[in-house]
């Protein structure tokens, strides 16, 4: 029993629901014997791994599919062991860096160069070479990304990298010469509804659209995301047509909303202090500090003045750099909410704060 | 019993199907004369094939103009295919550098005295009694392993000449860049990269408009290794559909990267930057029009750098925004540039210039 986001992920190019020009395109790449390198970038729950594995399997057959995990022990220069969990089948291979952290640059040394250097043993396999597929590779260290130029081009016969990205801002200019980009934008709302209506007829129940649309609004593009919901719905509420539906946010949504509210509500310092409790609280439920200012600062924009709007998101631009660069996510989260409570109270009161800037 | 004695059937070691090869490394200048541009460098270096002497060099300048080809031609052109895996040493970043290794590996390498040539395999190449060590992304390597290589440098340099390539000639130390013969290589100007890429279309027996070619150019901004990439980019998924279609310049800014003008176009309206093709409600859309159209653009998975060196395309190139206006606008861009380079979110950072240039514009 497996969840509907796996359960329906589509296993071949034919079966993509949307971006049908991108699926044409991938199949007659695959098909065509000169498959180059390639970096898919989008943003998140577009469909960029699903792409990646149908390519695959375009490319190798359902032999791709047969995964194994195998265990691997590096040594970095200082004698260090590092053990690597790695995804691979007979022809390809996964690499997430982000698990090995600061010596990334290591792993994929060594790795590349040992697929590099081997050749595809089995004979009967449809191309030449072997593909790695590297996960997150805006996460990979600037050493790691330049370990990758010359391994791309020398290696070129017997071995096929493809990226997965959210961004291309974070890689290197010459990776990104060196493949070709590949953009899966988020589907939209009609292709999102389309799928959500595809699920609801594979699992034999009626989606009413009302409900499919309000579940579309809240997953802002996010197919993955729009597809959990569902389930999630259906879960709670066997008949999706009888009663009047809330699509439940995540919690932790619900619960910036809350401390939005309680921002604008009172400017004060026992307020903060609360606030900061309950900052406390959601960054120990791990959910990523950017995504909370990101949240936080959207909530706070709902409900001011039009004036103040523009100032609340340039201050979380601001703080959100500075935590990237800082070191504790609190500080830069508190400053936020000090800076944001001070321009409303400014706003508000027409109180003379410029000195409290400095 | 013969078939054991009998010699295996020679294989080629690396059979690359020539029509599989990257179009950088098939079309790879093989001589000097063919390096196009920088014909200040190819003349000092010809020099140095007739004389016998050459000085230990620094190549620097940015990525795609030829630093790594002429190193190469020109050692090719010195010892001849035969010679070329004994006598010269090629590192680069995908290599092991650290300190451990100039100590052992670059230094064992630069110890050793030169094999006389082998009267065959030179024949037709001056062949020269040295051998080359080629540092290619020198400028990755560490301060510690750059110190290392100062001494090695001296002490051997009757016998091994380095040549360092690198894109930063600041991240070089300065001893090191002092011991060395610097040439800069330069952007290739639009006309050269012209030449080459009709060339290699040419050879490739694909067809190219000018406005293709144009497109090249205008997205690569002088790095003929990208050009070439795109163009077979382009040439791979034209080629792969059926039947055949010709290329489109349109390809080429997709296979880039580039975000199409229209989309551009429509961000720079909502944030009051008058277009030929805006439609002017845009302008009036405030916090929730900038936001939403920051909306589209991450949902259409633009990269965020792209887009702003898009806009500052459009802002600085405006023939109707006033001098106070662009220059403010500039100073935003650099702070998020900024920004963005250390890290931080994409959106929240676009929101922010998209906020403060339609403040700025107001």
């Amino acid at each position: 029993m497996s969840l509907w986001v796996d359960k329906y992920r589509p296993r071949s190019l034919e079966d993509l629901h949307y971006h049908p020009e991108l699926s044409a395109r991938l199949r007659s790449l695959a098909g065509s014997g000169d498959f180059p390198h390639m970096l898919f970038y989008g943003p998140s729950g577009a469909g960029k791994k699903t792409r990646v594995a149908c390519v695959l399997r375009e490319l190798f057959g359902a032999g791709a599919e047969k995964l194994k995990i195998e265990q691997r022990v590096f040594l970095t220069p200082s004698k260090r062991k590092l053990d690597v969990n790695v995804v691979m089948s007979n022809y390809h291979l996964e690499l997430t860096p982000s698990d090995v952290g600061t010596y990334d640059r290591q792993v994929i040394q060594e790795i590349l160069k040992e697929i590099a250097q081997t050749q595809q043993v089995d004979l009967n396999a449809k191309q030449r070479f072997k593909v790695v597929v590297i996960n997150e590779a805006d996460q990979l260290s600037r050493d790691a990304q330049a370990a990758l130029r010359r391994t791309m081009e020398k290696y070129m016969s017997n071995l096929r990298i493809i990226l997965v990205a959210n961004s291309t801002s974070k890689l290197i200019a010459p990776i990104k010469s060196r493949c070709l980009l590949v953009r899966v934008a988020a589907p939209t709302p009609e292709e999102m509804e389309s799928v959500l209506a595809y699920v609801a007829k594979k699992e034999r129940f009626d989606l009413p659209p009302e409900v499919a649309s309000g579940i579309v609004a809240e997953a802002t593009g996010n197919l993955r995301r729009a597809l959990l919901v569902l389930e999630a719905l259906k879960m709670q509420h066997p008949d999706l047509n009888a009663e009047k539906l809330e699509i439940a946010k995540p919690d932790w949504e619900t619960y910036c909303t809350k401390v939005a509210d309680l921002i604008v509500a009172e400017q004060s310092a026992q307020r903060i202090l609360d606030v900061r409790a309950k900052l406390y609280e959601l960054i120990s439920h791990c959910i990523p500090p950017s995504l909370i200012i990101k949240t936080l600062a959207d909530r706070v924009v709902e409900q001011v003045d039009e004036a103040l709007k523009a100032d609340i998101m340039h201050w979380a631009a601001f703080y959100e750099h500075r935590m990237r660069q800082g070191n504790k996510k609190i500080f830069h989260l508190e400053a936020w909410v000090v800076k944001v409570m001070s321009i409303y109270k400014h706003f508000m009161f027409d109180i003379d704060l410029t000195g409290f800037d400095e | 019993m013969q078939s054991f004695l009998k010699p295996p059937k020679q294989q080629p070691k690396h059979a690359v199907d020539p029509a599989l090869q990257p179009w950088i490394e098939k079309y790879r200048p093989k001589t000097m004369d063919d390096i196009s541009a920088q014909e200040h460098t190819v003349q000092v270096l010809k020099k140095t094939l007739g004389s016998n002497n050459l000085p230990h060099m620094l190549f620097y300048g940015p990525p795609g103009t030829g630093k790594t080809s002429t190193i190469l031609a020109l050692s090719r052109q010195l010892f001849g295919p035969e010679l070329f895996r004994s006598r010269v040493l090629e590192l680069n970043a995908s290599d092991e550098r650290g300190i451990s290794v100039v100590r052992e590996k670059i230094k064992n390498f630069a110890r050793q005295t030169p094999r006389a040539a082998d009267a065959e395999a030179s024949r037709g190449y001056p062949c020269p009694p040295y051998k080359i060590i080629i540092l290619d992304e020198a400028d990755s390597m560490t301060q510690d392993a750059q110190a290392a290589l100062r001494r090695v440098m001296e002490t051997y340099a009757k016998i091994t000449r380095f040549c360092l390539v690198c894109n930063y000639v600041t991240r070089i130390i300065e001893p090191l860049a002092s011991r060395c013969s610097k040439f800069r290589f330069h952007t290739l100007d639009a006309s050269s990269n012209r030449t080459r890429l009709e060339y290699v279309a040419h050879a490739e027996g694909v067809a190219v408009t000018p406005s293709v070619v144009d497109a090249l150019i205008s997205t690569s901004d002088g790095d003929l290794r990208r050009s070439i990439t795109y163009l077979q980019s382009a040439h791979r998924l034209s080629a792969s559909t059926t039947p055949p279609g010709e290329i489109q310049a349109r390809d080429i800014q997709e296979i880039a990267g580039v975000i199409p003008d229209a989309v551009v176009n429509r961000f720079a309206g909502s944030l009051g930057v008058e277009g030929e093709d805006v439609d002017m409600d845009a302008k009036k859309g405030g916090y929730d029009g900038v936001r939403k159209a920051v909306q589209e653009l991450v949902m259409g998975g633009y990269s965020a750098m792209q887009v702003l060196s898009q806009l500052h395309d459009i802002v600085i190139l405006h023939p109707l925004l006033s001098g106070r206006q662009k220059s403010r606008c500039a100073l935003i861009f650099a702070e998020v540039d900024k920004n963005l380079s250390d890290g931080a979110d994409e959106e929240l950072q676009l929101l922010d210039m998209g906020l403060r240039v339609w403040k700025a514009l107001r």
